[in-house]
């Protein structure tokens, strides 16, 4: 089979719309196009009806009951509210917030405005391999301690955080937990009963469902989670979220969730085999390549890769045909190479020569395969151009000299 | 980000990579930028010493596309000047002639410095060598 360029493996940014979510969302654009809020008339109670449909089908993705569905418009609004809604309504019982230093930065941006009103926030580190260390978590934890906010897993490097065992922790100590689940939802089975959940953000379009449509979890029983709501009007939303349902955005979430539900078992073992078969070719063919976080607790789809003394941007200039993303700095607006990969310790000249791979749905095993050919092929090229590889094989330790970096830098 | 089509030829067909004797006492070599900051340039030049020409001129660069081609772009330039035109190079002249935009002007001053650097090491080279040629005359 010829393969199609160029291809696709960036599927922590997005992922396309799954064709059986596209047709089940297209009744609901023009034939079923009512407001899931109208009481009164066929039109609103036929889309109410879908919505309550999607909510189920994304709540058994979590084992969680509809009732605790939380429609937002994506992941970073669930995540604002989240945050700022428990700070809000527990202002009274404590105002201090733990969280780490690789969130999204929906989450750290957040809690940064959070400091600005008052709250104090800790920021816990993360070791080489990308996870926090439980006893720093404990140790964080004061009388004042009111919400725990750790992504479930990593949009950089894929790696997993002790989830079941944070949610433990926050359960012993009655102090809420949250979790940005964006990046697990639908790759991993993520159960909100057995983590100890109370919080988990999510969104459609990392899960081959429409952008623009997302959901938080606010469990019901056990505790009780009350929020303050962020954007006020109608009343949607159990009071948590205004605004008049984005009806087949929700159609398509729930058609996805469904689909992740029944294929997750068989799609992360091909996927796990796809991703180890680039890594495995990437590693049997050049020196000098690094993997980036743990290899254990890891999502099934996702490889980051350092390879060192090529600059992550030329590499990706090469491989015109393969979307991927880098660390590098040169790829962000910041100019500074990427912060998660800082916080595991990984040194800038490394940061700068990152890969991220996420392998999706419709990746295929030629694709992989021409994927690892291209890479090897650009990473050797540009390693004769660089001075660094020849000063490397020739012994020349890079870290003790004398960098004349310009002013600019 | 789109490249300039200059930018992507020098990537793809970047001039001039290699290496010269370092050891040559006409051979200028420059090394700027840090592998921290994503870019490091090695810029080498053999000098004619009655001339001042640059005869050859060679390049290794760690570094994104324009940094790549910045450097590509200087030992074309270079070659066949003498060291004070190839001293008058500025990086105004590279981002110019390369379409460079805001965020890779940096690019072009290092390619600038790398010119300087290699002609500063090639001087000093010069100067060290010339007591000891003097000495030889006189045995």
């Amino acid at each position: 089979m010829a393969i199609k360029l160029p291809i696709y493996m960036d599927y922590h940014a997005t992922t396309p719309v799954d064709p059986r979510v596209v047709e089940t969302m297209l009744p609901y654009f023009h034939d079923k196009f009512g407001n899931a809020a109208s009481r009164n008339h066929s039109f609103g109670w036929t889309a109410e009806e879908a919505v309550e449909n999607a909510r189920a089908q994304i709540a058994r993705l979590i084992n969680a009951t509809p009732k605790e569905i939380i429609f937002t418009s994506g992941a970073t609004e669930s995540n604002n509210l989240a945050l700022k809604g428990a700070a809000e309504m527990y202002r009274e019982k404590g105002n201090h917030i733990i969280t780490q230093v690789i969130e999204h930065k929906a989450v750290l941006d957040t809690c940064k405005r959070l400091e600005k009103y008052g709250y104090e926030v800790t920021y816990l580190p993360v070791a080489k391999d990308g996870r926090i260390d439980l006893d720093d978590l404990r140790r964080a934890i004061t009388n004042k301690t009111i919400l725990i906010s750790i992504m479930y897993a990593n949009n950089e490097i894929g790696v997993l955080q002790p989830i079941q065992e944070i949610g433990k922790i926050a359960k012993e100590k009655g102090i809420l937990f949250h979790t940005d689940g964006v990046q697990a939802l639908g790759k991993v089975p993520v159960d909100v009963q057995r983590d100890n959940i109370d919080m988990i953000s999510l969104t459609a379009h990392k899960l081959y469902g429409p952008k623009g449509c997302g959901a938080l979890y606010v469990r019901r029983r056990n505790p009780r989670v009350q929020l303050s709501a962020q954007i006020d009007g109608g009343g949607h939303e159990r009071g948590m979220r205004s605004g008049t349902l984005n009806v087949p955005g929700i159609v398509g979430f729930g058609k996805a969730a469904e689909l992740c539900q029944n294929e997750m078992a068989e799609e992360s073992v091909r996927l796990r085999g796809l991703r180890d078969r680039l890594k495995d070719g990437l590693f049997a063919k050049l020196d000098e390549v690094y993997i980036n976080g743990s290899m254990t607790h890891r999502l099934p789809h996702n490889i980051n890769i350092s390879f060192a003394f090529v600059e992550g941007e030329s590499l990706l200039m090469g491989i015109n045909d393969v979307a991927v993303s880098s660390g590098s700095a040169c790829t962000s607006a910041t100019l500074e190479p990427s912060y998660v990969l800082k916080a595991l310790g990984v040194g800038e000249d490394l940061a700068h020569t990152s890969i991220r791979f996420g392998l999706g749905r419709f990746n295929t095993q030629e694709e992989v395969d021409y994927v690892t050919n291209r890479v090897v092929e650009v990473v050797q090229r540009l390693r004769e151009l660089s001075p660094l590889y020849e000063m490397a094989k020739e012994g020349i330790d890079l870290s003790k000299m004398n960098w004349k970096a310009t002013a600019e830098h | 980000m789109a490249y300039s089509d200059k930018v992507v030829d020098h990537y793809e067909h970047p001039r001039n990579v290699g290496s010269l004797p370092k050891d040559d006492p006409n051979v200028g070599t420059g090394l700027v930028g840090a592998p921290e900051c994503g870019d490091v340039m090695r810029l080498q030049m053999k000098i004619n010493p009655e001339t001042q020409i640059i005869e050859e001129a060679k390049f290794k660069t760690f570094g994104c596309g324009s940094a790549i081609a910045s450097s590509s772009l200087a030992t074309e330039w270079v070659k066949g000047k003498t060291v004070d035109e190839a001293l008058a190079i500025s990086n105004t002249d590279i981002v110019r002639e390369l379409s460079l935009p805001p965020v890779k002007i940096h690019c072009s001053v290092l390619a600038e410095d790398a010119i300087k650097a290699a002609i500063e090491d090639w001087k000093k080279k010069k100067e060290a060598v010339q007591p000891a040629a003097n000495a030889t005359a006189a045995d």
